[in-house]
């Protein structure tokens, strides 16, 4: 949807919550968590050819001030306890969004003994995006997709609910 | 200087700690004691016609239908250019090898992986602990009487799946 | 540990702590989950110890399961910034196990994707030691040129990063028409590139300044650590598997072995590993130039049994990546799974000369030395 220049005289008509989530989606810090090969197709679509930047989204090294966690790569058990700590570290409304084979569920490597199964067993996720790894234009659909659900939440309500109920209704 | 050479100059410096040539399909190795396995390894290196300086490999494959957990060393001598494959056997119900680690610094990591993966104990190691799987880790993964845990910290290592997958060997 | 300053007449100026900090395991760096426990003091390291493991993904145990043939895409995962010479080093174990002969196209196909894949590599190693400098520019123009060579081998393969284009015998498909017309066209416009690069980073005082003379390592050190591949070419040791122990059709090609010659500060520090990288870049083009033109005509595959049992017994195979000597012990039992696979890596050594090489070195050098060796997590960890 485009709020700019639908009337001439730059007078715009929107709802709050639209103007809001429409500022919130155009400008989605995600934090480097690349794990395995699929943080080098994230790479490569934060690059030249396939480029993140122009959606606003700049990579971030820290999860204090990103939005959007993207899970690239296998998870081990090892490493699952440090996700979760990142995840609680990010702010909220935060996101996450699985990217790959290996954080949806394991992929190839489910018949390691190593290996957790899946990000969501850990943190809640909003988007997978399948693929081995998947190509940037497929990361790409996963993020537009990731901006369409945050355009439906609801913020301005009279009591205090968390983002999972706003994005509920 | 050939496989037979080497063991011949072995043999007259260390006697009964040396076994025979092995003569494989493909490859041709000597096999020594583990308790002796340090000063031969000095020897080794520092001998000038022998003049292995590289530890190239160092693996270990258990072989429970032996009883044993075989310590495979593959060493090469820049000098001249020259490999040799060393090999040692492990009881499997008390695995214990003298550490190589004063000899090649480059055994310091590789027999800690051996350590954790298989549960060799390398004797007067400086620092044996785990390197690739957490510290809290239960068991030797490599070991072929290896079960899965059903879980790690609250993590199921199960993940239900439409795919028909292999079953555990 | 504190560490307390006098002035001469015995007044105490201030007091200082040792700091310990925690580097990882997320971090933004492309080489990985890695993790540093740094001890401190200042900007000054005391030591720097590795903790690694975050991607032990239990390569080796599932080869044991899933078999012969259906390890190859395993393989790519090993070392997934050049997967084509991991999944090159698999398949020549199974083959010389089972004792197949690779038809000679086939070879030439492995030679071209090989070095295809070598030259990938090396753009995001000199790339991403850009980044890691500081030089965010150099790192985007190394993924442009990287999505050519991904174009490339999709067009040959079918994926841009995790190819599995290598079988047991030789390769799953022939190059495409036109393929050899497209490679040349793109060496063309990339030996130029490489110069390019070669003025905007090499000379530059910047660069010179943070990495030369920086972590010397010394050639007895490299040996005694089995530091492998462009890091230990750069200590001056002149030994690469392509032409010290050939494998494959690489007897065939001519082409030159760079070593560190230590122009600016000395032989071995991270300005040396980072130039022989830039020159293996020129070599493998070369050797591209080379294949393409000598290309024979024949089948790309041998006839492997569908169940593949290769007799028992046990090899140890190097194959020269891009980060080094990598060496495959594998182990056969005569059935249709392998008995044991291990793979030692070139990244794994070089994991373990850090915590030596980091003492006295600066925080900020810390991470100029992990780039120069050219670490991905999931070589050390598997």
């Amino acid at each position: 949807m485009s709020l700019l220049n639908t009337v001439p005289e730059m007078v715009l008509t929107t709802k709050v919550d639209q103007l809001l989530n429409w500022t919130r989606k155009s400008s989605l810090w995600y934090m480097l968590f690349g794990l395995a090969c699929c943080a080098i197709e994230m790479m490569q679509t934060g690059g030249p050819r396939a480029d993140l930047d122009r959606f606003g989204m700049a990579p971030r090294a820290t999860p204090r001030v990103s939005d959007l966690m993207i899970v690239a790569g296998t998870l081990t058990l090892k490493m699952a306890l440090r996700t979760k700590v990142l995840y609680e570290q990010m702010p909220d409304p935060k996101y996450v969004l699985s990217m790959g084979s290996c954080s949806n569920c394991g992929g190839l490597f489910q018949l390691a003994y190593s290996v957790c199964d899946g990000v969501d067993k850990i943190i809640p996720v909003d988007v997978y995006v399948p693929g081995c790894p998947p190509r940037p234009e497929a990361l790409t659909d996963g993020l537009m997709l990731l901006q369409k659900k945050m355009m439906q939440e609801r913020w301005l309500v009279r009591e205090p609910r968390s983002r999972a109920e706003a994005a509920r209704v | 200087m050939k496989t037979e050479a080497i063991q011949l100059l072995l043999h007259e410096r260390f006697g009964a700690a040396v076994g025979p040539v092995e003569s494989a399909r493909l490859s041709e190795s000597v096999e020594v004691d583990a308790s002796a396995v340090a000063e031969i390894a000095l020897f080794l290196r520092d001998d000038p016609d022998l003049a292995f300086d590289c530890l190239s490999n160092l693996s270990g494959t258990d072989r429970p239908a032996r009883g044993k957990i075989q310590i495979t060393y593959e060493l090469f001598s820049y000098v001249h250019r020259r490999a040799f494959i060393l090999k040692v056997d492990a009881r499997r119900d008390r695995p214990e090898v003298a550490t190589v680690e004063n000899v090649w610094p480059a055994a310091n990591w590789l027999e800690r992986e051996v350590y954790d993966l298989l549960g060799v104990v390398f004797v007067d190691h400086s620092d044996l602990r785990r390197l690739l799987l957490p510290d809290d880790w239960v068991g030797y993964p490599l070991r072929k009487d290896y079960v899965e845990a059903p879980e790690y910290h609250g993590i199921s290592t199960v993940r239900p799946s439409a795919l028909k997958l292999p079953e555990p060997k | 540990m504190s560490l307390e300053l006098e002035f001469d007449d015995g007044r105490e100026v201030f007091a200082t702590e040792e700091m310990t900090l925690n580097m990882g395991p997320q971090h933004p760096s492309t080489h990985g989950v890695l993790r540093f426990i740094i001890r401190a003091d200042g900007e000054v390291m005391r030591s720097a110890k590795a903790d690694v493991g975050y991607l032990h993904r239990s390569i080796e145990k599932i080869a044991e399961k899933v078999g012969w043939r259906g390890f190859m895409p395993y393989t790519d995962r090993v070392d997934y910034v050049a997967a084509m010479t991991t999944n090159q080093a698999w398949a020549m174990a199974a083959e010389v196990l089972g004792g197949v002969t690779v038809p000679r196209r086939g070879e030439y196909c492995r030679v071209i994707a090989a070095e295809l894949g070598r030259i990938c590599s090396h753009l995001l190693a000199a790339g991403a030691m850009g980044m890691d400098i500081g030089a965010i520019t150099p790192f985007t123009h190394a993924v442009r040129e990287r999505e050519l060579i991904n174009d490339l081998l999709e067009e040959l393969c079918g994926a841009r990063l995790t190819f599995n284009y290598m079988r047991v015998g030789g390769v799953a498909w022939d190059l495409p028409p036109g393929f050899g017309a497209k490679v040349l066209r793109f060496l063309d416009h990339f030996e130029p590139y490489v110069d390019e690069l070669d003025d905007l980073l090499s000379n530059n005082k910047i660069y010179i300044e943070r990495l030369a003379g920086v972590a010397v390592v010394t050639r007895e050190r490299a040996i005694a650590y089995n530091l492998v591949g462009p890091n230990l070419r750069a200590s001056g040791v002149k030994y690469d598997i392509r032409k010290h122990l050939p494998y494959s059709v690489y007897p065939e090609f001519e082409f030159d072995v760079p070593i560190g010659m230590g122009l600016h500060g000395s032989v071995g520090d991270c300005w040396d590993r980072y130039i022989v990288r830039l020159h293996e870049m020129r070599q493998s083009a070369r050797i591209l130039r080379q294949a393409l033109e000598g290309l024979p005509e024949g089948p790309v595959i041998a006839k492997v049994p569908r169940n593949y049992k290769p007799a028992a017994g046990e090899i140890h195979v190097h194959v020269e990546t891009p980060r080094g000597d990598q060496s495959w012990y594998v182990v056969a039992d005569g059935t249709e799974y392998p008995y044991r696979v291990h793979i030692r890596t070139g990244s794994f050594a070089a994991m373990s000369i850090i915590e030596e090489l980091s003492r006295g070195l600066m925080v900020a050098d810390l991470v100029a030395l992990i780039a120069s060796f050219d670490i991905v997590a999931p070589e050390v960890d598997r």
